[in-house]
């Protein structure tokens, strides 16, 4: 598996360093309720196929993006900088 | 059937045309008492032992694909007990008991090979996390054993001791730990379930769930819609999946672990080694391949296959602790799914509907865990109580904090496991 940073372009995955599902961009209040923030830090919709999921290219440019990729595959199907993506209600 | 030495005998003499198939291929009924969703070795093994310990036996198993298809069949086969953590600790401990008395109770051979496990260190300080894990797993009422360099040099001289990085100092040592067939035990499991029994219902995958009112009322299936007053899911590695078809979501990222097994050679490795500092581990299965296998991959994954890295990684780990398998060819490598969750340890548990029960979040210790995890659960199914040496695998410890069993100690975070 490869992937594509915005910047770099494609490059080898050990590049990179996984942070998980792309949700975690969407941090709630401070004062949301624990509902809400166990929500957030634990549980995912673990979807099999098509995911977004945050990257940090740790041995490139050390931006963060946010790759959508298909986990039945391992197909990479886009990137984004994670600074252009986050609070952009989608 | 039963099996015994004379009945090998009898058939052997006989041309082998006596053997009967080991459990029959029912089609579902409309209802049942209690349906598992899954039939994995954590699945069967519920199904086994609600009959067996409990007298429900109008049980069916529905199985998407065939038995052994899943992660059962994709594992490296490791049986132990040597956890630190209550939680984890009394539950392997008892998992283990049922692994050592598994094959009379089911009357088939699962291959259970209690050659020992070692964990090898390779500094001072994780000589005192092992020395303390021993003591741990002694007062859990299991067996450890600190090995000393000199004793591995005369179990196992084929380690390089003097690697330059990591050089072997000493190991923690289980002798009860080993390997066991993974098909054979879940081919003994379901002949025991369906001997009792249970129906086992293959090329059957679940849907959807109907629930009315907060109130499990059965299954939907590619086979027909089927009624029951309890449902299981037990299908680590498909949990989210199945789970969100009960309105859940659960705090389980899918990601890939990766085996390798070798060509057949003479035996070499007679102990379970794993190899602290590279993160890698070998057997060698009684055919003569060498088993062994490395950490995740670390991205989510429902592929079954890994990528290379990852695979370099565990054969470069591999040659740095026993540099004499470099000369083995790989033959094949595959990826099981884990169910991972944020602190690395299961879940068997009620969920908020009634009737439905959660066994998933095996990670990568799901093998050695079959006949625990299926014990544990046929109880909380049966008696809608906690079973004590499972009591601990709660699905709100994530929300609530307490009674995390972080076994890594590396924090409770979804991608730190």
């Amino acid at each position: 598996m490869r992937l594509t940073c915005p910047i770099c372009g494609e490059r080898d995955r050990r590049e990179f360093y996984y942070q998980g599902a792309a949700t975690i961009l969407d941090r709630p209040d401070p004062e949301a309720g624990i509902e809400t923030w166990d929500d957030y830090l634990h549980n995912r919709d673990n979807p099999a196929g098509e995911t977004r999921d945050l990257w940090y290219h740790d041995a490139g440019c050390s931006s963060w993006i946010v790759v959508t990729r298909n986990t039945v595959t391992h197909e990479v199907l886009g990137s984004e900088l994670a600074k252009d993506v986050k609070g952009r209600k989608s | 059937m039963r099996f015994s030495a004379l009945e090998i005998l009898k058939q052997g003499l006989t041309g082998n045309k006596g053997w009967t198939q080991h459990w029959r291929d029912p089609a579902p009924k409309s209802n049942y008492d209690v349906i598992i969703i899954g039939g994995g070795g954590h699945g069967l093994a519920t199904a086994y032992y609600l009959a067996k310990n409990h007298g429900i036996t109008n049980v069916a198993v529905l199985e998407k694909g065939y038995i052994g298809s899943g992660n059962v069949g994709r594992n490296t086969t490791i049986v132990r007990a040597n956890y630190g953590l209550p939680g984890n600790s009394e539950f392997y401990s008892h998992s283990l008991k049922l692994w050592e008395s598994l094959e009379q109770d089911l009357n088939y051979n699962v291959m259970h090979s209690q050659r020992g496990i070692i964990n090898l260190f390779h500094s001072d300080g994780q000589r005192d996390a092992f020395v303390r894990r021993g003591n741990a797993m002694r007062n859990q009422g299991d067996d450890a054993e600190l090995l000393s360099r000199d004793d591995l040099r005369k179990m196992v001289p084929y380690l390089n001791f003097d690697n330059a990085r990591f050089p072997v100092r000493g190991g923690l040592m289980q002798r009860r730990g080993g390997t066991a067939r993974h098909d054979a035990v879940v081919w003994g499991l379901a002949r025991g379930a369906d001997q009792r029994g249970v129906d086992i219902i293959q090329n059957c995958e679940v849907t959807g769930i109907d629930i009315e009112n907060g109130v499990v009322k059965g299954v939907q299936t590619t086979r027909g819609p089927i009624t029951a007053k309890k449902v299981g899911i037990v299908v680590a590695g498909r949990s989210s999946q199945v789970a969100a078809m009960a309105g859940m979501r659960l705090p389980i990222e899918s990601h890939i672990l990766q085996a390798f097994v070798t060509e057949g050679i003479k035996p070499a490795i007679d102990h379970v080694i794993s190899f602290g500092m590279g993160h890698f581990y070998i057997s060698q299965s009684d055919k003569g391949g060498l088993v062994f296998g490395g950490d995740l991959d670390f991205y989510a994954s429902y592929a079954q296959r890994g990528n290379l890295p990852m695979a370099e990684h565990v054969m470069e780990a591999g040659m740095a602790l026993m540099p004499a398998i470099g000369k083995a060819k790989v033959l094949r490598s595959w990826g099981g799914i884990m169910d991972m969750t944020p602190d690395g340890s299961p879940i068997i548990d009620k969920t908020h509907i009634n009737g439905l029960y959660l066994d998933a979040g095996w990670c990568y210790g799901g093998f050695k865990a079959v006949p625990g995890s299926g014990y544990s659960f046929a109880h909380l199914m049966a008696t809608d109580t906690h079973h004590e040496p499972a009591a601990k695998f709660r699905l709100d410890r994530f929300k609530t904090g307490r009674s995390l069993m972080d076994e890594e100690g590396t924090g409770s975070q979804h991608n730190l496991h």
